[in-house]
Order: C-alpha cells, then structure tokens, then sequence
C-alpha cells in the first residue's frame, strides 16, 4: 500500500489520562486510554473502529481531527497536494486551515446540535470557520447540503428540539459534510438511534460516500452496525488494537477471542443489503482493575476463555498473519481448534 | 415508515426560538406573572418617588406619631370629592398626655398637582411638583407620622429608591466578579481551577453577620450618605460573588463537554467565537434567573446592615433606616404603622423569588 492510496495514516498513537486529577486527590496513576494504535485507512473507503465502551474510540477520533491532544504518535494526512502533513505535530493555529477537509459526526444528536441555533446556522458553522466565503455563497452551499441530506429547506429556519432523532442525526451529517470534507469522523453515529432509522442513516452515509467519495472512520461498539458499512475493522480492547483486518477475512475468520465473543454477540448474519439490529452495548468487565494491571501480559486473558501460562507473562505484539491481517493474539490457530 | 416526515410532538412550535419558549412557558406560571407586575409597580414608585409623595422626607411637623389620616369623600351629606379634616393638639391638663382632635367643622380638600418641598428628580432635575397634597395648614398623613411629626407614607416612598437600587448595583459588582472568577476558573480549569477553588471557600467560610458588622462599624461616621452607600453595596457585593462563581464554573464546565462544543471546535471555531455563539447565549437565560435570586438578597442585606446601625444612617431614607424606629416593642405596638416597610421588604423579596421560580422552570425549555 503506498502512501497515496492511505488518506490517513495513524502511527503509534497514545493518549493517557490522568486518575483523578484533583489538587488534593490521593488517587494515582494513569488510565492508557490509547496505546499505541496504528492503522491506515484508504481514499474513499470505510474504516472501522470498534470495542466495547471505555476502548479508547472516541478518544482516537478525536485526536485525529485534534480536539484532543495525543501524547504521543503521528497522525498522517495525506494532502490533496500529494504532500502528507503530520496533524499531530500542528499548532492550533496551523491546523485551522485543515479544518474543512475533515469533520465529525457525533452519536448523540440532541446534544451535538446547540439548542439555540436554527438549522441553517448549524449546519453553516464550519463554513463560517473557513474564512472568505459570503454570506450568499454560504445559505447556497447549506441549503445544497440540507437537501443533500434529505432534509427539506424549509427545515433550515426551524431549531433541533423540533425534529426527530433521525432527522438530527441528518443535520449532524450535513453539517459534517458542508466544507465538503475528505475525511469523516463518526462516532457512534446511529448508536443513540432507533433501530428503523439506524438503517435508513446507514443507507444515507453509504450513498453520500458513493455521491461524494468521502472517507469514513466509522466508529461503533458492536460488529452489526460495521458489518453493513465498513471496508476494513479494527477491534479495539482496552486502548490496544486485538485484530485489523479486511471485514470478510475478520467475519469469516477471527483470529482473536475478543472478536470471536463481539461476532457472537451478533445476530447471524443477514445477506449483504441491511445492517444487522444493534445489541446492547456489552459491559466492561472488572474495567478498573484491569486498566490499572501491570503491563505485563495480554490485556484481554482475564476474560479470555483460551488463555495459557504465556499470556500471564507476554503482552502479545500486534503481527500480521495474512495480508492485511493482523492480530494481537499469541496463537495464530484457529481459534476454534485450539 | 420514514423518519424524515415524522410530524414532532407540537407542529406549530417547530420555528419557536428558544426565547419564545420562555415567554409561553413563563405565561403560564401565573405567581411569576403577578410578581413580575408587581415588582415593575414598586420600580415605578422608586423613580417617581418624590413626585408621589405629598411630603418630603425631611419636612417635621409637630403632629408626632399622628395615626394614619382619614380621607373623606362627603361633607354633610354632599360628595365634595377627596378631603381630610384639621386636626389639633390638645394636651390633657392633668396627665399631660396629647390628644389629636378631628376638627369636623374644618375640610381641607386634597388637591392634584400641588406645589411642596422641593426636591431633584433623579438627582439633578430640581422640581417642587407633587401628585396630590392639602394646604399648609392641615395634614395629610396616609401612613400617620413618625416621632419627629414627618410623613411616613412619603418617607416609605422615598426609601423605596435606595432600598431597591443598593440591590442592583450589588448584584452589578457581584455578577462581573462571579462571571469573570467563576468563568475563568471553568475555562482553564487546571491550577487555576484549584487556585480559584480553595480562595472561593476560604471567603465562604467568613460568618457573614460579623464580617458585616465588623466592616459596616469601620465606615467612618463623618462619610457622605453616598459614601456609605457605595461602600455597603461593595461589602455585600464582596461576599456573595462566591455561590454565584460557583455556579457559573460547574455550569460551563458541564458546558464544555456537550458535543455541540466539541463539534465548534471540530468546525474550527476559535475560543471566543464559541464563548460568543455557543456558551454566552446558553448562559444568558441561566444568569437572569440567578439575578433574580440575588437582588432580593441584597435588600435584605442592605435592610439587615441599617437596621443594626450599621449601614445607612438618617437623613437618608431606606427601608432599613426607616425600620430602626420600630425597633422596640412599645412602638410597634402603640404605632403599628412604622412597621409598614418590613410589609414592603417581604412583599418585593417574595415577589422577587416567585418570578426566580417562574423564571427559573422556563428557563430550561427543553428539559421536560
Ligand atoms: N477527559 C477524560 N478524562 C479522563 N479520562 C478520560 C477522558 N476521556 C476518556 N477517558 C477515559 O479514557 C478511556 C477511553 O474513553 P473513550 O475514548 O471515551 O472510550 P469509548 O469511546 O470507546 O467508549 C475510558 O477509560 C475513559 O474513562
Ligand atoms: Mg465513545
């Protein structure tokens, strides 16, 4: 895979926080909310991210489009110009031009719309970002997005309590494509919604990447929502990428135990044209203790039903087992066989 | 089955600004609409005081502690419109004791737009106008006299002015310092937070009666009226700006993790242009109703403070200056009119607080 091929290319990226965080507060230590995850998502394709909650997604996506900063790690962009620039060593200052060329979309859509704006000012605020553009240009442009979206012009003087939760999800959407961006962030982005609605939003977004050839890293907690849009899937645990590979090879074949339990928590598999319903999000286990553990060891062998004597001792390296998969796991068997 | 045509709960509301909301929640909180009435009768009475009083403030007669005057509208028989009889002093030969006595045989007619004590409307506009009075020789006392024979219903009037604006420009000092401390301390968090923090609780913690009472007493007695005035609404103001600080600190930070922040951010949005667009606006709402919350607490304040001696002192005029003549029970008792001001304190402090409920459910209009 070159460079050019990769809008984006995620390289070691790691953001701890801290415990606590009070003058006074006698917690210590650290909470690895992403440990060195990498991965590279193709021009125009579909990335997935996903892990139960407290994995570290939203963490990532929001250190890619910079609203959190990475401690360390790079993040490569690559530039229309063929040129890559590294968003991770930007200043705030020099990352306001890049801006436009990616945006998000937010899993709840009530509170990612502030209540006091109406429609057209909502969906206009990354255009007003962008300086030089005029107030005309400006209504043009959101009024194109809005019915882009399937939303109807006349919604744009109405405000966000008036619509329901899939119509703001397509606001969300709207406002995230109006500067006309390469790369998209969305985060759980039907995860708050009906089932019904999570498929025609599902629908929406694959035919605006068809339309407008837009980049997705869709992030979600099960593997039902990414089984219907996702090119490529990373299963995330704990902050730490268990398997990256292709979405038929990771399905078909899942090298590790964690995604074998996320495939399992799936409703069999339906034919290719609707996402399957949504499970609950699975609970996180014993999540305290685990986060603090040793490094020492495999992040996952408290809950997996295959560990052996190394996983106590070794933290299993992410290696590839086949082209373009990868696992963290310290047996490349089938799982089934082991 | 599209989602897209689904009709929202209310459709005629679907263009309602949020400020819209407000005003047809509020409508329906009938107390709220009442006081809000209310409190605007008892802002025009401050600033035409003056004008509406038929006496000023300082104007002695020797009718001391007089009762309340009657006002007749029939002499013998006949509607003459508005009147009051003369009264005169007796003394009892044998027990000295003062009697008024309605002179019957002796009408005054109370006339509209007379001329009186002069004074300055709004502190410069010199003006001798009043809305109603009687000629110099009788006596027109709607809320009987005080022990110097001064008018109490002007006197109540005119205290309304100092009463009601000792509030405001308290709760001006206490909102920037709450804003600006409370503000900064949740927009940078971090050390500033923590710093902000533990200063916030240390000036918590002063009692408040003694740290009034100790700065009230350390006013020199020898200040203007307009000194002390100025410095006691600094004192108020210097304690309360802490709940309010609070207040603005956990509400932005709660703020600053809803999404459509992030999302500004997202767009590129610069630190003040979401202070400006995203969090003043969600604010404003929230900040009056806390003002509402803290007027009445600065009246009280300023009523507590001259009540003890501490705060105004005579020849000015406010509802607690007024109220250290009804200090002892004997007064109360035999002049029950001098207590008319703590009807005035707990009638605005109460309307106040109803139109801080009204205010405060409306507030939020899309919480359900
Ligand atoms: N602002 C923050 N301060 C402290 N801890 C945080 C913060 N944001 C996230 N975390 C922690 O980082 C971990 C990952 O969180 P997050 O990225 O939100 O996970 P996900 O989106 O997968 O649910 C969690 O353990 C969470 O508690
Ligand atoms: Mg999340």
């Amino acid at each position: 895979m070159t460079e050019q091929r990769n809008l984006l290319t995620v390289r070691d990226l790691s953001k701890s926080y801290r415990l606590g965080g009070g003058f006074f507060d006698a917690r210590e230590g650290t909470v690895r909310a992403v440990d060195r995850v990498s991965f590279s998502v193709e021009r125009g394709r579909t990335f997935g991210l996903v892990g139960e909650s407290g994995s570290g997604k939203t963490t990532i996506g929001r250190m890619i489009v910079r609203v959190v900063e990475p401690d360390q790690g790079a993040i490569l962009f690559a530039g229309a110009a063929s040129q890559t620039i590294d968003l991770a060593a930007l200043t705030a200052r020099q990352m306001r031009p890049l801006r436009r060329r990616m945006q998000m979309i937010f899993q709840d859509p009530l509170s990612s719309l502030d209540p006091r704006m109406t429609v057209a000012r909502i969906i206009g605020e990354p255009l007003r970002a962008v300086h030089g553009v005029a107030p005309g240009d400006l209504r043009d442009r959101v009024a194109e997005v809005t019915e882009l979206v399937g939303l109807r012009r006349e919604h744009l003087d109405r405000y966000p309590h008036a619509f329901s939760g899939g119509q703001r999800q397509r606001i969300g959407i709207a406002r995230a494509l109006v500067t006309g961006p390469e790369l998209v962030v969305a985060d759980e982005a039907v995860s708050a919604l009906d089932v019904s609605v999570q498929a025609q939003v599902l629908n929406l977004m694959r035919d605006l990447q068809q339309k407008l050839g837009v980049t997705y890293l869709f992030i979600a907690h099960d593997l039902g929502v990414v089984r219907y849009l996702c090119d490529t899937v990373a299963v995330l645990y704990r902050g730490r990428i268990a398997e990256i590979a292709e979405k038929r090879d990771l399905y078909r074949t899942p090298r590790h135990p964690y995604t074998e339990s996320l495939i399992a928590a799936v409703p069999p598999p339906e034919p290719e044209d609707g996402p399957a319903p949504q499970p609950r999000e699975p609970a996180a286990l014993d999540q305290a203790p685990d986060h603090e553990a040793p490094a020492a060891g495999c992040p996952y062998r408290a809950r997996c039903p295959y560990r052996q004597e190394i996983c106590a001792h070794q933290e299993p390296a992410l290696r590839a087992i086949a082209p373009g998969h990868s696992v963290a796991c310290h047996f490349d068997l089938q799982l089934k066989g082991i | 089955m599209s989602d897209l045509h689904a009709a929202p709960a209310a459709a005629d509301d679907v263009s309602w600004s949020q400020w819209k909301l407000i005003r047809v929640k509020f409508g329906s909180h009938k107390l709220a609409l009442v006081s809000i009435w209310l409190l605007g009768a008892f802002y025009l009475v401050a600033l035409f005081a003056q004008f509406l009083a038929p006496y000023g403030t300082w104007q002695p007669s020797p009718y001391a502690y007089a009762p309340p005057t009657h006002i007749h509208f029939f002499f013998h028989g006949k509607f003459v419109g508005p009147m009051v009889y003369r009264t005169r002093i007796e003394s009892d030969p044998e027990t000295f004791e003062r009697h008024f006595v309605v002179d019957a045989s002796r009408p005054a007619r109370i006339h509209w737009f007379v001329r009186g004590a002069s004074y300055r409307w709004l502190g410069f506009i010199p003006s001798s106008l009043h809305l109603f009075g009687v000629e110099q020789d009788a006596q027109l006392n709607l809320m009987g006299t005080d022990i110097l024979g001064r008018d109490c219903f002007s006197r109540d009037l005119i205290a309304t002015q100092i009463s009601l604006t000792v509030g405001l420009i308290g709760v001006f000092i206490t909102f920037v310092l709450g804003c600006l401390i409370g503000g900064a301390s949740g927009y940078y968090g971090g050390v500033v937070d923590n710093v902000v923090q533990r200063f916030v609780e240390f000036v918590t913690c002063l009692p408040t009666v003694p740290m009034w009472m100790a700065l009230g007493a350390a006013i020199p007695a020898s200040w203007s009226n307009l000194k002390v005035y100025f410095t006691i609404t600094v004192i108020l103001a210097l304690r309360s700006w802490t709940g309010l600080s609070r207040q603005v600190r956990s509400k932005l930070l709660e703020m600053r993790e809803e999404d459509y922040i992030v999302a500004a951010r997202v767009a590129g949005a610069t630190d003040w242009e979401i202070i400006l667009r995203h969090l003043l606006p969600g604010f404003a709402s929230y900040l009056i109703v806390n003002l509402t919350v803290e007027i009445p607490r600065m009246i009280l304040g300023e009523t507590t403070l001259s009540f003890f001696g501490l705060g105004l002192r005579p020849p000015t005029v406010s509802w607690g200056v007024l109220l250290q003549d009804a200090q002892n029970l004997a007064a109360i008792s035999t002049y029950p009119w001098l207590m008319f001001p703590a009807c005035m304190v707990v009638v605005c402090v109460l309307a106040f607080n109803f139109l801080g409920d009204g205010l405060r459910d409306a507030a939020d209009p899309y919480k359900e």
